[in-house]
């Protein structure tokens, strides 16, 4: 039974011109594909490394371990106040610059000066080279020849990207598209109040974002998280969304609002009862400055009345969900290997006003994790199969929409980047 | 020595470490708990929390007190506690076998 109205092809999918044939997976248990997608994709698209609020005053940085782009950065508000990123290597024998105890975990602090561990060079917030340690013994130093390797930077409605091709020339807002065009103007700076979670998991990166991007499975995996009997109605219902988009490698699902508030209290657990909130927030909007009705409009962009939340995925790693309670939750997956990532899930709120409204963002959180949980820990059983290559033809239903544009749009970065290396050794 | 919780919430203080600080400290407290340890911090703190959200919706969170404080732990500690108790029937969640998510930043309090 259909609940929501599907383009005039019939399907999401043939609408977007997608193949509707079974997918092979084969891209997501290759090492050899992986080192592909390396240089094909994450050396070469702008990734979101993080938020300015970050970074609130001269000084501020952090760093972000890159493994798949096989870099470092250093992201840096510098004394002017502009958002740089630097690759974070010391110029003098290539130590890592800047580090707390551990050299493959994150930092973040405030500082005037870059000052390197190992012999003491030194660069100020913008990246020049200014004290080297007994410089007299070097030959014809020129400082100005040494600064550290800056990255291209650009902020987007207060997410920070960074982009290591150095070739790259398109300009951040160009990439993000029509979706981040659609999307200008939600308040994203009111929401600074955040609980980040972090996470290793044993299988593709994609698979991951597979597990996000569609929201068939909800009803299945994640029914314990309802009361039985409503359990079994939601099954029966099964999951249709309001819309799905496409725009270039980019995707968008719309979803309608589930349970935030309920019909029936009866529908809900106890504790969501009681405090007014769970997987879809807290269920009083805090007042962001505009109406659901006054969203931009790629949100919601069926301007339906039973929606609930949107889901963008902006290719390669970074994904963007709005809810209709006002409140935001970006998921990051960052490859470690062809069959390991690390995933972020980071919640937004408009900060708590009493202690009521913290508990209920605390029960949005924590519900968001139990799910991830299971999430999780369901994609290391699949890596495992799909690597015994036992099946390698998995039919996708229409509501899998956005993960065959996934898989086809990764592939088609790694088929180009491999193209362009043909035509580049031939010349 | 004084009351850990603010007046009002004496049948919290048997439940006192339960005032963890953090939700990473307070998921790991839940996941080393039996069902039947969950079961009796929840019978207790759920009803004090139904009882009392215009307590806690009077309750700014600028110059927060250390009682109040150690009240919004222990509630938050109930929301962990809440999955096992009225969904999974067990401290861990199912199928999740040796997979962890960490809070890596959170609020103060
Ligand atoms: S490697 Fe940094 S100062 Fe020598
Ligand atoms: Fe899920």
């Amino acid at each position: 039974m259909a609940h929501f109205p599907k383009p005039a092809e019939g399907s999401w999918t043939e609408h977007f011109k997608i193949d509707t044939g079974p997918v092979s997976y084969a891209d997501s248990i290759s090492p050899e594909f992986y080192e592909q997608e390396r240089d094909a994709i994450f050396r070469r698209t702008w990734l979101n490394v993080g938020r300015v609020e970050q970074l609130p005053r001269k000084g501020s940085y952090f760093t972000k371990e890159l493994d798949a782009a096989r870099a470092s950065v250093v992201v840096v508000r510098g004394s002017d106040g502009e958002v740089r990123a630097f690759h974070n290597v010391c110029r003098h024998r290539g130590n890592k610059l800047v580090w707390d105890d551990y050299p493959r975990e994150e930092t973040k602090g405030t500082c005037r000066a870059f000052t390197c561990k190992y012999h003491a060079w030194r660069y100020d917030l913008e990246g020049k080279l200014t004290f080297v340690q007994q410089e007299s013994e070097f030959f014809d130093m020129d400082k100005s020849k040494y600064g550290l390797m800056q990255v291209q930077t650009e902020v987007w409605e207060g997410f920070v990207f960074v982009n290591l091709d150095p070739e790259n020339s398109t300009p951040l807002k160009a990439y993000l598209g029509k979706f981040a065009q659609g999307i200008d103007g939600y308040p994203f700076h009111r929401l600074t109040r955040v609980h980040k979670y972090r996470a290793e998991i044993g299988s593709n990166w994609k698979l991951f974002i597979d597990a996000f991007a569609e929201f068939y499975h909800a009803p299945i995996l994640h029914a314990g998280q309802y009361e039985a009997g409503e359990a079994a109605k939601i099954k029966k219902y099964g999951y249709e969304a309001l819309a799905y988009d496409v725009d270039g490698p980019h995707s968008m699902v719309s979803s309608w609002g589930g349970i935030a508030p309920p019909k029936e209290k009866a529908m809900v657990k106890p504790i969501e009862r009681v405090l007014r909130s769970g997987l879809f927030g807290p269920w009083d909007a805090p007042d962001i400055g505009m109406t659901t009705e006054e969203l931009p409009p790629a949100i919601n962009p069926t301007r339906s009345e039973v929606w609930g939340m949107d889901s963008f995925v902006f290719f390669p790693n970074f994904m963007l969900l709005i809810w209709r309670p006002n409140w935001v939750l970006t998921y990051h997956y960052w490859p470690t290997s062809y069959n390991t990532h690390i995933f972020e899930g980071t919640c937004y709120f408009v900060p708590p006003k009493n202690g009521f409204e913290r508990l209920q963002q605390e029960l949005a959180a924590v519900t968001f994790k139990e799910y991830g949980l299971q999430d999780g820990n369901t994609l290391e059983a699949t890596q495992t199969m799909l690597e015994s290559r036992t099946v390698d033809q998995f039919p996708l239903c229409d509501q899998e929409v956005l993960l065959r544009h996934l898989h086809t749009t990764a592939q088609s970065y790694v088929h180009d980047h491999r193209q362009r290396g043909s035509t580049a050794s031939a010349s | 020595m004084g009351n850990v919780f603010p007046p009002g919430f004496a049948a919290l203080e048997p439940f006192a470490d339960w005032a963890v600080r953090g939700e990473r400290a307070r998921y790991a407290k839940r996941v080393s708990s039996t069902m039947e340890e969950l079961q009796a911090f929840y019978d207790v703190a759920y009803p004090l929390l139904r009882q009392n959200t215009e307590y806690l919706e009077n309750l700014s969170l600028d110059d927060i007190g250390d009682q109040d404080k150690h009240l919004l732990w222990a509630f938050c500690a109930l929301v962990t506690v809440a999955f096992p108790v009225e969904a999974w029937g067990q401290p861990r969640v199912p199928d999740s076998g040796p997979s962890s998510i960490d809070a890596v930043i959170e609020p103060a309090v």
